[in-house]
């Protein structure tokens, strides 16, 4: 579904990513995990088009999608959660709803959507007419993918939705990403710092280092692997 | 209303004011005391003056004390209640008992205003609704986009010049022409827009006020082009069907044309503000990267933004050039840009009631002011600095309307 193949993304004269290659395939939870600037969330950017690279390619549904605006990949399917949640603060639960949905004309179906995300976060139906900032983490986190969903993704890209999250609400969080993904096919990938439960949720997993992908299998291969449980699990 | 404040802190409130004045007095002691008198070569000492500062400055400065610890005091209450303040202009403007008589008498005063009141007034009145219309325009850029705009008067100016320029060269009329004006002043927003993109704040500041004051030294400049500082003179005032009017007929139809266009100008940009571009903007301001990955461009929304805040500086600078029927590059100074500037901020960023308001006091209160003379600027500046210290938010705050979610019957 989606592919990166050598892909080099520079921010000014510092470069970020080293010749990524990646494969995820549809329907998959894929995560790729690593260290504080390995490169994680550059990859994201990458593919969204927000930072697009300088050298390599992007392919998604056999298309380059390598030097598209944002809005057009968004369009084609790809949504982000960008990592820190990054809400509108000052709009409605509601209206950062209806942001997600921005590209969307059918009424109905943003309608049916917006009924499927309250069904998913009950809270935030509660909270609808409530600012955004004045929403907790988690809800926050909640309504970030929630927003991220009304696009009505066919591959959603989760930038480390654990962060600065008490751990009763991530398990919560992690298992509403393996319900999209498993009730709407919706391929997802998630970058992620805490591994252990990264890998847990995922199909199959990526380990980044200094711009370059070092390891990929498996995800309960790359669980098991010695390597890794020394580097990011801490066992 | 009265706070209680401990003795023992009013004493130490005091004593401050007091070591305010006694600096104060210090520091005003050359000018105020000493004089030179350079005909009979004697120096004159006014130790009247030192009093009069000292407890000028000890009282101000007792009074500005006071009203910060009851702005505290405010601030502090609503945390304890934990019921969010709901301001004396919010809570008016929400009562349908206010707004309805308060909308009906304004529409009678704006009716007969230009019959009570002298052509002096009214030309006052002109430039305070053009300062209206600009402020609205400018609030879509500031307000509601986010984007700190220090040189809006170009717009203004591409407006104005376009109708004293085709005017003088081909003869266009009044009503042909503001449609051009606004359209090239759209035309150079979006040419302002585009380097200034990936700019923010304090650069984005600077880009739009060198982007102003080369337009106003390009008009001043070009002879062959503007005619320079000479500026032009004898623009038409707007026709009506071909009726000829003296000067008093003539402004009180320019305060008619001007208050319709006023009124349309409301209606636009209020639906503007509601509708899905006026929230991608407001997204816009809060968090570029979010509006991204929702798939709002970037691009199209900032560059819609700002041409669609200089369409309305261009209607206004079109209006402009026909009211006074003589322009020159001496109207378009930075200091315009500032004072449409300071109407959306005194007003309320956003709000477009509050933009109204203060277009109407920043335009009126230097008028009639006129009484303190010299210390005319220097009231106005007080008004404004106590304004930003007491009520950060404008005269009246806005009220965004939020997008509420109905139940759906299926």
């Amino acid at each position: 579904m989606l592919s990166l193949v050598d892909i080099h993304t520079f921010y000014g004269n510092i470069q970020a990513l080293k010749g990524v290659s990646l494969e995820v395939k549809e329907g998959e939870i894929i995560t790729l995990i690593g260290a504080n600037g390995a490169g994680k969330t550059t990859t994201l950017m990458s593919i969204s088009g927000i930072v697009p690279p300088r050298t390599g390619d992007v392919l998604f549904m056999g298309e380059a999608i390598t030097r598209v605006n944002p809005d057009k990949i968004v369009s084609m399917g790809i949504s982000q959660v960008p990592e820190g949640r990054r809400i509108f603060p000052y709009l409605t639960v509601l209206e950062n709803l209806d942001m997600g949905a921005f590209l969307r004309d059918d009424k109905d179906g943003v309608k049916s959507d917006l009924d499927y995300v309250f069904s998913l976060f009950p809270i935030l139906a509660e909270r609808r007419n409530q600012a955004g900032g004045t929403l907790s983490g988690g809800e926050q986190q909640m309504l970030a993918i929630s927003r991220a969903l009304m696009a009505r993704p066919r591959l959603l890209l989760l930038d480390e939705p654990s962060l600065g999250l008490a751990p009763l609400i991530v398990k919560q969080i992690f298992e509403i990403i393996k319900k999209i993904n498993s009730e709407n096919n919706t391929t997802i990938f998630l970058v992620e710092q805490n591994a252990n439960l990264a890998l847990k949720v995922a199909h199959r997993g990526y380990v980044m280092e200094n711009g370059r992908i070092t390891l990929s299998d498996a995800a309960d291969r790359l669980l098991a692997n010695e390597d890794v449980k020394k580097a990011y699990l801490g066992i | 209303m009265w706070i209680e404040i401990e003795t023992p802190m009013l004493a130490n409130e005091l004593k401050k004011s007091f070591l305010a004045s006694l600096w104060f007095m210090f520091l005003t002691f050359p000018i105020m005391v000493i004089r030179v008198n350079t005909v009979e070569k004697i120096i004159q000492w006014r130790w009247a003056n030192l009093f009069f500062v000292g407890i000028g400055s000890f009282i101000l400065s007792a009074l500005w004390r006071y009203l910060i610890r009851r702005k505290e005091q405010g601030i502090h209450r609503t945390e304890v209640d934990g019921i969010a303040r709901v301001t004396l202009s919010q809570r008016l403007l929400g009562d349908r008992r206010f707004t309805i008589p308060a909308l009906i008498i304004t529409t009678i005063a704006a009716l007969v205003f230009p019959f009570v009141f002298s052509i002096y007034q009214t030309n006052i009145m002109i430039t305070a609704l053009i300062y209206v219309m600009l402020g609205l325009g400018l609030n879509i850029v500031v307000g509601l986009a986010g984007l700190l705009d220090l040189g809006y008067v170009a717009f203004y100016a591409v407006g104005a010049y376009s109708y004293a320029l085709l005017n003088y060269h081909f003869g266009l009329g009044f009503w042909t022409v503001l449609g051009i004006g606004g359209g090239l002043a759209a035309m150079f927003g979006i040419i302002l827009g585009f380097p200034v993109l990936r700019l923010r704040g304090d650069y984005l500041a600077i880009v739009t006020l060198g982007f102003g004051e080369i337009i106003r030294l390009i008009l001043e400049n070009w002879n062959a082009f503007s005619f320079g500082p000479s500026g032009i003179a004898n623009i038409p005032r707007p026709g009506l069907f071909g009726i000829d009017l003296d000067i008093e007929q003539a402004t009180i139809y320019v305060y008619f044309l001007m208050i319709a266009m006023t009124l349309f100008t409301i209606f636009v940009v209020n639906r503007l503000q509601n509708s899905r571009i006026g929230r991608a903007w407001i997204a816009l301001r809060e968090d570029e990267v979010a509006c991204q990955s929702m798939g709002i461009d970037k691009r199209k929304t900032k560059l819609m933004a700002f041409a669609l805040g200089a369409t309305w500086a261009g209607f206004a600078g079109v209006v402009f050039a026909a009211k006074t029927t003589f322009i020159n590059p001496a109207s378009f100074t930075i200091w315009e840009s500032i004072n449409v500037l300071c109407v959306v901020v005194l007003g309320g960023m956003g709000s477009i009631v509050g933009v109204i308001v203060g277009a109407f006091i920043l335009i009126l209160l230097p008028e009639y002011l006129r009484f303190l003379s010299e210390y005319r600027m220097l009231a106005f500046g007080t008004v404004l600095v106590m304004m930003m210290v007491f009520r950060p938010g404008g005269i009246v705050e806005t009220v965004r309307r939020t997008y509420q979610y109905k139940e759906t019957d299926h």
